[in-house]
């Protein structure tokens, strides 16, 4: 029993069955954890593209050693420091908000680098179109960059949102029961891990296959010009 | 100030780098004249014109447009570098079309030439739309207002470009090479719309061209650049016909 649900074990089919709505309810806080850990990621990231943008090198240079040391050091290693370091500071978070934390911390690093490049990529004579026309400096952002850009940002960040997605089962060393956690205790109360951890298996290819795809209807939706403004 | 020249460079010098661009260049343009710019490649005679629309600084000597000295404010009686807001003013005299177009992709035709209209001249969405189709009009392009950049060819495109830089009404126009990114059978539309604006008597222009030909029809003087110099300058048909010095005839009989 798990959750307030029984499972059937008279036959592997029964016991397939029986055992779907546990694993949707763990499913249920890994897209929360993903979803969550994504937003951070992107805001975030967000935050430290402009740091890392910044011209006096004083705000820059931390934000890059940040954003490096985030992107290097594995994402085990920063839960652990979030779970059982925080803690001693005073700081404690619930298990599900420090994953959530931690992944959102880590990805930041990388969505820093879509915004970074998203950016970069608009070239230098719309730059100098827009200051030639007298555009201020602001505008020429607002209108000419940021629509451009977002076209090349999104794509980009949904990538990431599928690499999240794949990284929640780590939560579970800090006591996160998320689907595949839910799977383990499964197996381990009924000696049958194959049936759970097989579904866990389809059922996360089901979640991934359902992102890329959305991810590849909002690529073409997007036009590659930007967002078209009349 | 209607004596003032339009353009004027005093000992101008320009470097990237070790590399001198421009040296110690003097150039005057009077209010009204058409002048066209010839020369090899490198030679700064586009830097001329992106230090006009405030896209490279100076790094010694004057220039003045309509008068003002461009990259300096007169603190006193001395010149100090310009603040953004003085640049900002200053560019409202120029118009610049470049060799890649440089239209903005995302924006519809219309959109392109209204956008600054709007928010640098205040002007009425309802008024801004009208005054873009007066100069779509103009550049012969009235039925492709509501299309995007990338539906047009490119010697539309740069039709675009120009009635983009028209439509603020600048005082002087600056064209960097803006058929040399053109496949052929295109240069001629393009070419044909500069002419219609070099018969305007009080539109100061500036062209940096590889057209001999049709620099040689609409200016009222040509200047050789080389290495950062005006070699030499004239009356077109006096500098393509009797070029005096020996680098001018080199690049002429090319």
């Amino acid at each position: 029993m798990l959750f307030d649900m029984h499972w059937n074990t008279d036959t592997h089919w029964s016991f397939a069955v029986s055992i779907l709505p546990i694993l949707l309810r763990g499913m249920w806080v890994t897209l929360q954890a993903a979803a969550i850990g994504f937003v951070l990621a992107a805001l975030l990231g967000l935050v430290l593209a402009g740091l890392k943008s910044v011209r006096y090198r004083i705000i820059a240079w931390p934000a890059r050693v940040i954003s490096e040391f985030l992107r290097d050091t594995p994402l085990l290693i920063q839960l652990f420091f979030l779970y059982y370091v925080l803690p001693d500071y005073g700081i404690v978070l619930p298990a599900f908000m420090t994953g959530a934390l931690a992944l959102g911390l880590q990805y930041s690093a990388y969505t820093s680098e879509v915004y970074r490049a998203g950016i970069e990529a608009i070239p230098k004579g719309q730059y100098e179109a827009a200051r030639a026309l007298d555009l201020s400096n602001l505008h020429t952002f607002r209108v000419i960059v940021l629509p451009q850009a977002i076209a090349r940002i999104i794509p980009a960040l949904g990538n990431y949102l599928v690499s999240i997605m794949k990284d929640v089962p780590l939560l579970s060393v800090v006591s996160v029961v998320e689907m595949l956690g839910v799977a383990k205790i499964i197996g381990d109360r009924t000696f049958n891990y194959l049936i759970p951890l097989s579904m866990v298996g389809g059922l996360y290819l089901l979640m991934t296959l359902i992102a890329a795809s959305a991810i590849r209807l909002l690529d073409r939706k997007l036009p590659a010009q930007g967002i078209p403004l009349k | 100030m209607t004596n003032n020249p339009a353009i004027e460079f005093k000992r101008v010098v320009k470097k990237f780098g070790d590399t001198t661009i421009l040296n110690n260049l003097d150039l005057s343009v009077a209010q009204g004249e058409k002048v066209s710019i010839i020369g090899p490649s490198g030679s700064g005679k586009s830097t001329v014109l992106r230090i006009l629309m405030t896209l490279e600084p100076i790094d010694d000597g004057v220039v003045y447009v309509a008068g003002r000295p461009l990259w300096h404010e007169k603190q006193g009686d001395v010149l100090v570098p310009a603040r953004e807001a003085h640049l900002r003013e200053m560019r409202k005299h120029m118009g610049m079309v470049f060799q890649q177009f440089n239209l903005f992709p995302h924006m519809t035709v219309r959109r392109n030439i209204t956008e600054a209209p709007r928010h640098v001249l205040g002007l009425t969405q309802q008024h801004a739309n009208e005054r873009a189709d007066e100069y779509l009009a103009l550049v012969g392009l009235t039925e492709h207002a509501d299309k995007f950049p990338r539906q047009l060819s490119g010697g539309q495109q740069q039709r675009v470009a120009i009635a983009r830089a028209l439509a603020m009404q600048p005082q002087i126009m600056l064209f960097d090479e803006p058929t040399s990114a053109l496949d052929p059978e295109l240069v001629g539309e393009v070419l044909q719309v500069i002419q219609n604006l070099a018969s305007k008597d009080d539109l100061t222009l500036l062209l940096v061209t590889h057209e001999m030909q049709f620099a040689r029809k609409i200016s009222d003087r040509v200047c050789f650049f080389d290495k950062g110099e005006i070699v030499e300058q004239g009356a077109p048909d006096a500098l393509f016909d009797t070029p005096q010095e020996p680098r001018t005839q080199a690049f002429l009989q090319r």
